[in-house]
């Protein structure tokens, strides 16, 4: 049931680690190798932070979506990198503790030997449930949990927990992000497709909610049925060519198609297929995320340098989830001159705390749920073509915060 | 008002240019989107010439004497020499990947250069363009500042957000200051006595004293109707008798008036859109903004603070340098 880190994997961060700070181990024309300036007096404190993840290769419609092996835990290496460059100034060593299971796990086994070995900080890549079991283990530990991965709203509603803070975006906050540019182009005639699995209606509840929030409307609704395909075949686009327009054909004018698919079952293949010649918006065609592979501004060309040249590939939305989760302990670490855990953790816990992170503006968490407010990247496949929140859209507090459940309507109650 | 002599007959702006010489010096601003400079009369605010150069230029400076501009070429991992009377690429320097950034030495012998992908520092010897020394520094180095003789260099790093001060005669980091997020630039006041540090995230500029290394002031912003997130310093310059800061606040569009004694802001200049860099004009009457969404630098008369004209250059002008002469 559990499997610890693959050998390759386990080889890559430990080679990885070793390279910190010398060449850049895919640049050929790279300056010799320049270890680090002067050692720090005393011997480095050691901090170390867990990374459990589930883990089974996916399938997507297109190949060029099929996430990568390491998709999250590249994005924490880089930031783990990032973190020993400063530590080298403070007397600080962060190491990575990279624990991989099935995504049916029991993940409560796994995560009390990462405790029991001392992890205090753990970034997790579960389901919603499996955040959960660890998240009320860790609690009684004294153990925080950065959530990178699950988008659920209801991890920061309903099933809040005091220990847990959240880097990755919610749906609702994805969701908002790309009504608020939908209405900015006043394009607010919606029809909405939706999967038949059960992430894809939670997507779909959240764009149904941002249509009521800032003034779209959804004309009409189609569910799509996930009746067992195989997601790429020889000639499968030959179908796909008839089948989409007809699918389409019967839904009244409308200025998007909005499409809800997390499970890769139909998304990719709206695009250009429909009946009527309409954008695609959603899991498909105009994408929301947390970083796009593309983005260059506010500084975004270096990180995406840096982590290009030590990944071997672009730098996605899961890698900048955990990449920021490493900074925000590094950042607390260097502030604080400290490697103690409550040390760290009252720093984060400040309503002063912020990070930064390439999105143009400094990053705060909300205290009513620990959520890390976020501008939020609106993309296709090649480039970023917006980040939200748009222009004009005001808030009082923050207007991170017209993307996503405001503290007037949260049901949290951190405990 | 000089900027009305655009509106003037061109003999008759002419003839007054030529009736005031001394008044005249050239603006070099350098283009990161077209890959250009673009050269500007200070007298007549007009670009008297667009010159080609290597890909994405940022830093820019120029060697004492007028007669040589440096450009950082940052996608060309080159800095480029630009000779002041033709205008044309003379020579490379080997800067190390990616530079952003550089200070020249007081004694005009030495630049010091940021190389952002790499944590690097490189020192290069002009004359002989040679590397002397690479000093690893913090993630992200930036801004780059040099003390009034010469023997201190303060450089930032954009994610480490510390200050490292580095002794320029044994080229080791003495002390790391640390500052608030994104830190992008470093001016000495002319007595030495202080380095002021923007921080484009964090918002502030934190003054450092030299001798203790301590953080003495940190300088807020505060424009009424526009939130803090968009108040993002970049760009600091002194005046030469040490009396007034200028601070560029990006996205806020502005540039802070800053007393140096008290440490209040005295004004906001509103300039153009994203205003990162500035420059003096060598009477020291003129503050210089590049204004980087808007495409054009502002011209501020130092002794109203009153924006004077704006001109368009190329596409999202990064810095701005001024001949000394």
């Amino acid at each position: 049931m559990k499997s610890t880190v693959p050998n390759t994997l386990a080889a890559f961060i430990g080679l990885f680690l070793a390279s910190v700070n010398l060449a850049p181990l895919a640049a050929q024309e790279a300056a010799p190798a320049k270890p680090a300036a002067k050692a720090a007096a005393k011997p480095a404190e050691q901090i170390s932070i867990g990374y459990l993840r589930a883990y089974a290769p996916q399938l997507a419609l297109s190949v060029l979506d099929v996430p990568p092996r390491d998709e999250g835990v590249a994005g924490a290496n880089v930031a783990i990198a990032d973190n020993n460059t400063t530590g080298r100034f403070m007397g600080q060593e962060f190491v990575l503790d990279v624990v991989e299971v099935k995504p049916d796990a029991d993940v409560a086994a796994v995560f009390k030997e990462m405790v029991a070995r001392g992890e205090r900080y753990v970034l997790a890549d579960l389901s919603p449930d499996q955040l959960l079991a660890i998240a009320d283990i860790g609690r009684d530990a004294g153990v925080i949990v950065f959530n990178v991965g699950a988008t659920d709203d209801r991890l920061r509603e309903t099933d809040c927990r005091k220990n847990v803070f959240h880097t990755a975006p919610t749906r609702s906050m994805l969701a908002d992000g790309l009504a608020q540019y939908l209405i900015w182009k006043q394009w607010p005639r919606w029809v909405l497709i939706t999967g038949s699995h059960d992430k894809d209606k939670l997507f779909a509840e959240a764009l149904k909610r941002a249509a009521t929030r800032f003034g779209g409307q959804i004309v009409a609704e189609k569910v799509f049925e996930d009746t067992g395909t195989a997601r790429r075949t020889d000639s499968g686009v030959v179908q796909i060519q008839r089948q989409m327009p007809v699918f389409t054909q019967d839904l009244p004018d409308h200025d998007v198609v909005l499409v809800a698919d997390e499970s890769e079952v139909f998304g990719t293949y709206v695009p250009f297929r429909t009946w009527i010649p309409r954008p695609v918006a959603g899991t498909a065609g105009l994408t929301p995320s947390a970083w796009h592979p593309a983005s260059e501004q506010w500084g975004g060309t270096q990180i995406q340098n840096r982590f290009a040249k030590v990944s071997g590939r672009r730098m996605l939305a899961k890698d900048m989830s955990a990449w920021t989760a490493v900074r925000i302990l590094g950042e607390a670490a260097t502030r604080t001159k400290s490697a103690d855990p409550a040390t760290l953790e009252a720093f984060i816990r400040d309503p002063k705390f912020s990070i930064a992170a390439f999105k143009g503006q400094k990053l705060t968490f909300r205290p009513w749920n620990q959520q890390l407010r976020q501008p939020i990247f609106l993309g296709d496949g090649r480039s970023v073509v917006s980040t939200s929140p748009q222009e004009g859209f005001l808030h009082q507090v923050s207007e991170l915060d017209t993307l996503g459940v405001d503290q007037p309507e949260t049901q949290c109650v951190l405990k | 008002m000089i900027g009305r002599l655009t509106a003037f007959p061109a003999a008759l702006a002419a003839a007054l240019v030529l009736a005031t010489p001394a008044c005249a010096f050239m603006v070099y601003v350098s283009n990161e989107k077209d890959n250009t400079v673009s050269v500007v009369d200070s007298e007549t605010m007009q670009v008297v010439k667009t010159v080609p150069v290597g890909q994405r230029p940022r830093g820019i400076t120029i060697s004492h004497d007028g007669k040589l501009l440096y450009l950082c070429g940052s996608d060309d991992d080159t800095i480029e020499v630009i000779d002041t009377a033709t205008l044309e690429i003379v020579g490379t320097l080997p800067s190390g990947p990616d530079p952003e950034l550089f200070v020249l030495s007081p004694d005009g012998k030495t630049l010091y250069v940021a190389n952002e992908d790499d944590n690097l520092v490189t020192v290069i010897d002009i004359e002989s363009k040679g590397v002397l020394s690479e000093i690893p520094v913090g993630v992200e180095p930036e801004g780059m500042g040099i003390s009034p003789d010469g023997k201190i260099m303060v450089n930032t790093s954009e994610t480490t957000n510390m200050a490292h001060f580095i002794d320029t005669s044994t080229h080791e980091i003495t002390d790391n200051v640390l500052v608030d997020a994104r830190p992008r630039f470093v001016e000495f006041t002319p007595n030495g006595k202080e380095a002021w540090v923007s921080a484009e995230i964090g918002g502030t500029v934190s003054v450092i004293d030299t001798a203790s290394k301590e953080v003495t002031h940190k300088i807020m912003f505060e424009i009424p109707g526009l939130r803090a997130e968009a108040i993002q310093p970049v760009g600091v310059r002194i005046t030469a008798d040490g009396k007034k800061a200028y601070v560029a606040l990006g996205p806020a569009n502005r540039v802070a008036v800053v007393n140096t004694e008290t440490y209040e802001v005295e004004k906001y200049v509103l300039v153009g859109q994203r205003v990162w860099q500035l420059a003096f004009t060598p009477d020291q009457k003129t503050v210089i903004s590049t204004n980087g969404v808007s495409n054009d630098i502002t011209f501020i008369d130092i002794a109203t603070d009153e924006p004077v004209q704006s001109v368009t250059v190329g596409a999202l002008p990064w810095g701005v340098v001024v001949s000394p002469n």
